[in-house]
């Protein structure tokens, strides 16, 4: 059942994709906060995606070989900003705070990209759903 | 008795299963265009068409026997990429979009000739 099978791999890659988009809408959310340390400044976060290309990784998620699953989220490695901010009741002893890493253009750019790839599998499903109306009527012919 | 059913769609009933296998390959490109490391596939659809019609003489005998239906498994092919992502992904996602396009509308060919053959049956029957 082919046609069957390109919903389930495109539905895979879109719940991926909106993990994607998620992921940055939160980090833009987050793109003002500040932390009393570089460890406590909030990390752009992105996730990983893998390809199911094996059998033994279906029973982790998707059933469909071939589709996309996310494997965990990395820390964007960007450095912090550092800013002297003595007022703020966040500040270290010196009056500094660390404000996040997370670059709005490169979120917006993400953002685009994710939106795109939805994009792209939605015509996919609809292209095979036609298809797949068009099989059924074969009857009539 | 049954033979006309047998034979009535020709290559055609193989090779829609056939098409509708490559479009699933070619969805999988797509799905996976942003994974790091995919390499996109295709499948040699004329060499397989080929394969299927040399074999085409193998008989089932036994209830048991499975007919021989086309299968893409050993003639996938790795797409050459136009240009390699840095990540090592080779889906050029505009060419697969072209493909995908193109498969469907393949696709839809081989089903016009199928229904071509059914109407034919059908008239038969009716013996008008």
């Amino acid at each position: 059942m082919s046609i069957g099978n390109i919903f389930g791999i495109a539905a895979s890659a879109m719940n991926a994709q909106m993990v994607r988009m998620n992921s940055t809408a939160s980090n833009m959310a987050n793109a003002g906060t500040v932390g009393g340390s570089p460890d406590d400044a909030f990390k752009a976060k992105r996730p990983v995606f893998q390809a199911l290309l094996h059998e033994h990784q279906l029973d982790q998620g998707s059933q469909y070989l071939g589709g996309v699953k996310i494997v965990g989220m990395v820390d964007d490695q960007a450095a912090t900003k550092k800013m002297h901010d003595p007022g703020n009741p966040m500040a270290d002893k010196d009056g500094f705070v660390y404000g996040s890493n997370v670059n709005e253009v490169t979120e917006m750019v993400e953002m685009m990209g994710a939106a795109r790839s939805y994009q792209n599998n939605v015509e996919v499903v609809n292209t095979a759903r036609e298809l797949m109306m068009r099989t059924l009527d074969i009857t009539k012919a | 008795m049954m033979k006309i059913f047998d034979t009535a769609f020709g290559i055609h009933e193989k090779a829609l299963n056939l098409r509708a296998q490559r479009m699933e390959v070619i969805s999988k490109n797509i799905a996976n265009a942003d994974t790091p490391g995919f390499k996109a596939r295709d499948i040699d659809f004329k060499n397989v068409l080929n394969n299927v019609e040399r074999a085409g003489t193998m008989q089932t005998t036994h209830a048991k026997h499975i007919g021989q239906a086309a299968n893409a498994g050993s003639n996938m092919v790795y797409t050459v990429p136009f240009n390699t992502a840095l990540d090592g992904n080779t889906v050029d996602i505009s060419v697969e979009h072209a493909k995908y396009g193109k498969a469907a509308a393949e696709y839809q060919a081989t089903l016009r000739f199928i229904e071509g053959n059914i109407a034919g049956v059908r008239k038969a029957l009716r013996g008008e």
